[in-house]
């Protein structure tokens, strides 16, 4: 399925039953929440969020609990409605739809993973991770076909038949995962996903994760409260607070240039040594050829554009210290590193 | 109006309930008999068909089908021990009397099911719901089940049905409330996880929520037989045949001997309905294996399958035989 984007178009959410209070007023701030919640018993939990999703994007968002990050997620498929504004997907705006064409659309077009796995105890793992399609009553034959397509692809071959009990936490939220993509979803929407595993098991996830989403390419929404997750995983990530938006930004511009106090407390503790990639310190192949010995890249070693500092390191060591060629994804060389450019962005970052 | 009018007025001003109550009840037994009586019909069919399959095959092949039961259900030690309950039932002399009595509670419980599982999913939907029937259960509950004796009786007459009728009014909230409670005992999570993924209503309460208040189910379905067996004595009162009726005319004779033979027969039946009921119960929370890779139906297959010589059900063979092995 191809992938749509995320439009939220300055998105209230209010909770609390009671219709009373005037939302134009919370809006412009002359009832502040305090007030709403001791008048009305109402609280924000979305304050006028606007930001868009490209296709094929993950998009991170952060924030601690509280901060209104998972309603806002449950916005995306509806399970929450806004209070005002709109989401549009793919061009469409959601909220008009009917409660037909919603569960449609949930069922083929977005999938969920969410913290608590909740798979369903009583299922075996296939029939869990077949669930959207048996809803939508595929054929039996045909889902679970499907749905052990789709364990291979988290790597769970051959657990079809056991249940979510036997496995362990990390399996099943691989299970989530492959039960969340069993549709072939254009949208996933992850709701903390790997916040309830321990921190290996996270990061083989993490891992399995990117690997995974850079292979299918699907728009998604990734809820987390760890930076280092947002930075490994995001292609830009957003820093809600109190239901706002902080800001939108690369990991890199998050880190090395937050806007707000709080997301520079935020990220104060992080290490930009993680984002040192071998695309930031390299230099351009055009320029360095100019200065360098004509034979001196013959035989170097190639690295990709997102290799990391440990990967830089490594390899520079194995061929000596001498100039590592970097090159883009299509394979063609555009850029070297040699152990003073590494040094350099070392510098810059520490 | 003196002093001692006004200290206690309830000696002049009082509501004749009682009175109110008899004429409704006479109003309606006059004009709405036939109404009631019609209702009698499906129940009356019900108990018939219980009770001539129960007493009609020969105890011995009764016996057996219940080791049978309970083998496959919870494994041969259960299925021993029922075998050797019921044929104490049987050397006892009172198996006509014991099978009366169970078609008795079994219509009942049949009925309670139908009525009070759906019941129990609307209360645990609707607040609403919820709300107008908790006032009539805790009535159902607490009050004597003599008072409500004498109405049904008018209405309904005396006998099997009307006996099956009170036994319903008294083992029926139990059900009703653990349904309830079951359905609400669902995680969050899982009912949002279905809605997540584009399940309806319907297809939330047949593929999550009633599997998963399954146990909770059982436990009001276990709960409602033992009730059920409780009331047997008193709905002997109305003339409703078996076990409850011997402990009954035993009391009336005072002769000790029949009442208590009557009682061992009702405990038995308790027993081996309980012993059933629960371990379908912690069945229904740890499902491991395939109900037709244990008990009977496994050994019956593995026969089935000694006897084909193609290749391919031997290896099937093999495999139920690893099935076991888990």
């Amino acid at each position: 399925m191809e992938a749509h984007s995320i439009e939220f178009k300055d998105v209230w959410k209010v909770f609390g039953s009671n219709r009373r209070y005037d939302l134009t007023c919370i809006q412009d701030g002359r009832v502040s929440k305090a007030d709403l919640l001791e008048r009305y018993g109402c609280v924000v939990a979305v304050a006028g969020v606007s930001f868009k999703v490209e296709p094929g994007e993950i998009f991170c968002v952060m924030g601690l609990s509280g901060s209104g990050k998972s309603t806002l997620v449950r916005h995306v498929n509806r399970l929450i409605d806004p209070t005002a504004g709109q989401i549009v997907i793919g061009g469409e705006n959601i909220s008009k739809k009917s409660e037909n064409e919603m569960r449609e659309l949930r069922a083929k077009s977005i999938g969920m993973v969410f913290q608590n796995m909740a798979l369903l105890p009583h299922r075996t793992v296939r029939d869990n991770v077949a669930l959207s399609l048996e809803l939508r009553n595929i054929p039996a034959k045909q889902r679970h076909d499907i749905a052990e397509e789709k364990l291979a692809l988290v790597h769970l071959s051959g657990w079809g038949d056991r249940y979510p009990d036997e496995l362990s936490g990390g399996m099943k939220q691989r299970v989530g995962l492959a039960r969340a993509m069993a549709a072939d979803p254009a949208i996933l929407l992850m709701d903390e996903p790997f916040s309830a595993l321990d921190p290996l098991i996270r990061r083989e996830l993490q891992d399995q994760f990117r690997e995974l989403s850079m292979k299918l390419r699907k728009t998604t929404v990734f809820i987390t409260h760890d930076l280092d997750e947002a930075v490994r995983l995001g292609h830009r990530i957003g820093v809600m607070k109190d239901g706002k938006m902080l800001q939108i930004g690369s990991p890199d511009e998050i880190i090395t240039k937050p806007r707000d106090p709080y997301v520079e407390k935020f990220v104060e503790g992080s290490s930009r040594l993680k984002l040192l990639t071998a695309e930031s310190v390299m230099a351009p192949l055009a320029e360095y050829s100019l200065t360098a010995p004509a034979n001196e890249l013959v035989g170097a070693r190639r690295l990709a554009l997102d290799a990391n500092l440990k990967e830089l390191a490594t390899v520079l060591n194995q061929s000596s210290n001498g100039p590592v060629v970097v090159s883009d994804r299509e394979g063609k060389d555009v850029g070297v590193v040699t152990t003073a450019f590494l040094l350099r962005g070392i510098e810059e970052r520490a | 109006m003196n002093l001692e009018n006004v200290l206690n007025p309830f000696t002049v001003w009082h509501v004749p309930l009682g009175q109110w109550l008899e004429t409704g009840l006479h109003w309606v037994v006059q004009h709405y008999r036939p109404l009631f009586q019609s209702i009698k019909w499906p129940i009356d069919q019900l108990l018939k068909a219980f009770d001539s399959a129960l007493t009609g095959i020969p105890p011995v092949i009764m016996i057996l089908c219940f080791g049978l039961i309970a083998w496959q259900i919870a494994g041969w030690r259960l299925a021993v021990k029922i075998v050797t309950l019921l044929f104490v039932v049987g050397i006892l002399g009172i198996w006509g009397e014991t099978m009366t009595t169970l078609s008795l509670v079994l219509s009942a419980v049949f009925l309670c099911i139908a009525i009070g599982v759906p019941l129990g999913v609307l209360t645990a939907r609707s607040s609403r719901a919820a709300a107008f029937c908790r006032p009539i259960l805790d009535t159902m509950q607490t009050i004597p089940s003599f008072v409500y004796l004498v109405p049904v009786v008018m209405l309904f007459g005396i006998g099997n049905v009307p006996g099956v009728i009170v036994t319903i009014i008294f083992a029926l909230p139990p059900l009703i409330r653990l349904t309830t409670l079951g359905i609400q005992q669902v995680p969050e999570e899982v009912v949002e996880a279905m809605r997540a993924f584009g399940a309806t209503n319907h297809q939330l309460l047949l593929k999550a929520q009633i599997p998963l208040a399954l146990p909770s189910i059982l436990a009001g379905v276990n709960q409602t037989l033992m009730m059920s067996l409780s009331m047997v004595v008193v709905a002997s009162m109305i003339a409703v045949g078996g076990l409850g009726q011997m402990v009954l005319r035993g009391i009336g004779r005072l002769d000790i001997g029949q009442a208590a033979t009557g009682g061992i027969g009702i405990v038995i039946l308790a027993i081996v309905l309980d012993r059933l009921t629960q371990s379908a119960m912690s069945r229904a929370r740890n499902v491991t294996l395939a109900w037709y890779k244990r008990g009977p139906t496994l050994v019956l297959t593995n026969i089935l399958n000694t006897f084909r010589v193609r290749p391919a059900a031997r290896q099937g063979v093999q495999e139920s035989r690893n099935g076991t092995a888990i």
